[in-house]
């Protein structure tokens, strides 16, 4: 069969002694880069560029010492989010959710080795997916034009309302801070800037990791600072280390939806990875039956984000390789490597370079493999972690911040930044606002903005362009059916709510 | 951070005498590594050492921010004479310059040294477009602006955007507002877009097609050059199709404002001398850019045509006021 062929034949460029030892390196690099905040899979890779070409590599070992990062730091992002919540990258954001609620009532551990399975079921199927059906789904972007991808953010902004279900006023409210910061830089239609104040260092908008890691870790630090160490959120208990065969096994279809929605939400090059797992969480919570215990340490609620973004950087690799066009900050990273090495992505790339793309195949597989094998056992390591004492913990973790973020653009300002975000984060948390939507009004408004005025400047205001394919009017139907509608019967039916 | 750099700067001077393109020059690329002005610094100071035309390597830093204005300040307001120092520059940079984009400085606050490479502008249609050629789709734009949405892969008031106006100004349509353009997240979006059939052609450059080209998924209608490029004869320039335009995403560098004649000129000379090497024509080659040298006053004049042309569209498209 020409696909055994094919892969052999990566395996047989991927399968020597010296990629091996790339793959295992890049993955250990890349688990350690992913699960320290503020250093996620796409400055992973950015710094390692420099590297692979002063070791003058060839294309196809640049390309496994790459991928074996990029996976490493999408498997790695999921632990300092269960460990000490804060999430390692931004797809490993809705890690925390029930990640860390797990990790207190004592299993970490059992997070950690879920997590992993997960992780390898999302990203090992994506990458059968990628080898299968690549050519394929490459047309599938093409069917994605503003008013689908508007109504596809709809779709997840309609979810967002389903996350809080303690207080939804507040989760509206910082969601609409989310979305304020969103509009931060350069307007992508108008060509002006909005909300810069006049400083370039706002110009390009505000980095989702400066965020992420302002909100999360530094808030962390001032809570810690303020109650004398008394009054923090770290230092949860420990276990013994088991395999937890109940939760995979339970877990398994969970892994699949998830895996299936995050490698859809990756091969279209406007989504990506956060919305991948963003989908494949809240998608869980609709479809599983215990879908209401979400956020108080659901097994399920780990699983099925840990697939899904994984399965969407499996997914993403689609249209970086078929189209040259990347769905993430990590695939752009790598089609630029890509490009420098004389390989240009598109259309042909399969026919011309076959033992590049099955080299990049075969080494995925590899890279997956090597990451289960090393994490597994690795979870005894990293929850040792836990056993340090805040205080010797949290200035390890400032300093990784601050050296994570500044090396995303090698600017004071993101630091400045990251500060800011970081008292938010403290006023959020005492007056109990959440700051997860925050993020997520940053990472989707943005995307969703910008569609729905390039679909009413196609439409010259016409709103009906809106509803004018069959995929849009799904996604509406989706968006308001599974979501806005259900929100209100809740209400209608007064039912307990459940406490976060 | 303002005096230690100029400390640094000042024992620079003292140490390796002015004038000699000697110990350790740095280029800046103002982006993260991996994208066009990474490939510039690397490219450039790799092949200027390999050649012999500085002494040492010449060391690459990441500056990235506001589009490149962070470098741009830091230049002009904390290096503005050192004279180890050269910047990555493009297309770009002369764009937002123009359209004050880079909080109010302007181009004469640096000295801009030379290009030595362009990516050469494209308008691009997808294989089963109506359109069989420039006039067709400029024509089609002219009798009706909303039958037409262009797609780049740059904001409005982009280079992107500013070629097809160029080119509907040179057949005599000026109604700016009225030609549809939406800015996507770069080229490689906008092609998508345009294959797909949400927009109905594509404004970018050539390295960003190649692939569809081949594949027979596109059709180029026009290259923006004087003549057409190596390798890619059968593509018609706007130019035989009666549209007198050449616009090009020029691949350079500038040198900070304050050095003296002396630098400039050792730079301009070290930049010349790696245009006419073998080893930038394989570069220039491997990247998708064609020969587009101009350095030192014949380049300082280029770009302020550009920059002029370039202030009136921003003006007419409200972009600057």
């Amino acid at each position: 069969m020409d696909l055994l062929a094919n892969l052999s034949q990566g395996f047989a460029v991927a399968l020597t002694w010296s990629t091996l030892l790339l793959a295992v390196s890049g993955c250990f690099a890349g688990t350690i880069i992913g699960s320290l905040p503020g250093l996620g899979p796409s400055n992973g890779v950015a710094i390692l560029i420099p590297l692979a070409f002063s070791l003058g590599l060839d294309a196809t070992e640049v390309l496994v010492l790459m991928t074996s990062v990029y996976y490493g730091a999408m498997y790695g992002g999921r632990i300092s989010s269960i460990l000490l919540n804060i999430p390692g990258d931004e797809p490993a954001l809705m890690t925390t959710l029930d990640g860390y609620p797990m990790a207190k009532q004592g299993r970490a551990a059992d997070a950690l080795v879920l997590s992993g399975v997960s992780s390898f079921v999302g990203a090992f199927l994506a990458t059968i997916g990628l080898m299968l059906l690549a050519p394929l789904l490459a047309n599938v972007a093409y069917l994605f034009g503003p008013s689908e991808y508007f109504a596809l953010y709809l779709l997840a902004f309609c979810t967002l309302g389903g996350l809080a279900s303690k207080n939804q006023i507040k989760a509206a409210l910082a969601s609409a801070v989310g979305l304020g910061i969103a509009m931060i830089g350069l307007d992508n239609q108008t060509g002006l800037p909005r909300l810069t104040f006049g400083e370039l260092a706002l110009m390009d908008g505000v980095d989702f990791l400066v965020a992420i890691v302002g909100l999360f870790a530094v808030s962390e630090i001032f809570i810690f600072i303020e109650s004398h160490g008394k009054n923090t959120a770290i230092g949860v208990k420990l276990d013994k280390i088991t395999i937890p065969v109940k939760d995979i096994v339970n877990s398994g279809f969970t892994m699949l939806r998830g895996t299936l929605i995050g490698f859809f939400a990756g091969i279209l090059p406007g989504a990506g990875a956060s919305l991948g797992s963003f989908l494949a969480y809240m998608g869980e919570k609709t479809v599983a039956k215990d879908g209401d215990t979400f956020g108080t340490g659901n097994p399920k609620g780990v699983a099925a984000p840990e697939a899904g973004n994984n399965a969407a950087a499996g997914g993403a690799l689609v249209p970086m390789l078929t189209l040259g066009v990347p769905g993430s900050g990590t695939t752009a990273v790598l089609l630029a490597v890509l490009l420098t090495l004389n390989i240009t992505p598109g259309p042909l790339l399969f026919e011309e370079r076959p033992e590049v793309v099955w080299g990049l195949i075969a080494s995925l597989l590899i890279a997956n493999v090597v990451l289960l094998i090393m994490n597994v056992p690795l979870v005894r390591l990293f929850v040792k972690v836990l056993s340090v004492p805040p205080h010797v913990l949290l200035p390890g973790i400032a300093m990784v911040a601050f050296g994570g973020i500044y090396s995303l653009s090698g600017s004071s300002h993101d630091l400045v930044l990251m500060i800011i975000f970081g008292l938010v984060g403290y006023f959020c948390r005492k007056l109990g606002v959440p700051t997860v939507p925050i993020i997520l009004g940053i990472l989707l408004g943005n995307n969703m903005e910008d569609n729905l005025r390039r679909a009413m400047i196609i439409s010259g205001g016409d709103w009906t362009y809106l509803f004018s394919s069959g995929i849009a009017i799904g996604l509406w139907v989706a968006a308001i059916g599974g979501f806005v509608a259900p929100l209100f019967l809740r209400n209608l039916l007064k039912k307990p709510k459940p406490k976060i | 951070m303002k005096f230690s750099s100029k400390l640094v700067g000042a024992s620079f001077a003292l140490i390796m005498g002015i004038g000699t393109v000697g110990n350790s020059a740095e280029c800046i690329a103002p982006a993260n590594p991996g994208g066009g002005w990474d490939f510039t610094c690397r490219a450039i100071g790799k092949i200027m050492y390999d050649i012999g035309a500085v002494d040492e390597p010449i060391k690459v830093t990441n500056m990235a921010g506001g589009g490149g204005g962070l470098a741009y300040g830091h230049v002009v307001n904390e290096r503005s004479d050192d004279g180890e120092l050269i910047v990555a520059a493009s297309s770009a940079t002369a764009t937002r310059l123009a359209q004050n984009a880079y909080a109010g400085m302007t181009s004469d606050q640096v000295s801009f040294l030379g290009a030595i490479g362009a990516d050469p502008g494209v308008l691009v249609v997808a294989a089963d477009s109506p359109y069989m050629n420039l006039m067709d789709l400029l024509n089609a734009v002219m009798n009706d602006p909303t039958s037409v949405t262009f797609a780049g892969g740059s904001a409005t008031g982009g280079f992107d955007h500013l070629k097809v106006l160029m080119a509907l100004g040179e057949v005599g349509y000026d109604d700016v507002l009225s030609v549809k353009y939406v800015g996507l997240d770069g080229g490689g979006d906008a092609i998508t877009q345009t294959i797909g059939g949400h927009t109905q052609a594509m404004t970018g450059d050539i390295s960003e097609v190649v692939g569809f080209l081949k594949s027979g998924d596109v059709r180029v209608v026009a290259v923006f050059t004087d003549e057409r490029i190596p390798g890619f004869e059968d593509i018609p320039t706007a130019k035989e199709q009666g549209v007198d335009l050449v616009a090009v995403n020029w691949r350079g560098l500038y040198v900070p404002k304050g050095i003296s004649d002396e630098d400039y000129n050792k730079w301009a000379d070290a930049l010349a001398k790696v245009a006419a090497s073998d080893e930038w024509a394989k570069a220039m080659a491997d990247n998708g850019l064609a020969p587009f040298t101009k350095v030192g006053d014949d380049f300082q004049e280029y770009l302020a045509g550009v920059i002029a042309d370039v202030q009136k569209l921003s003006k007419e498209i409200g972009v600057i006021q």
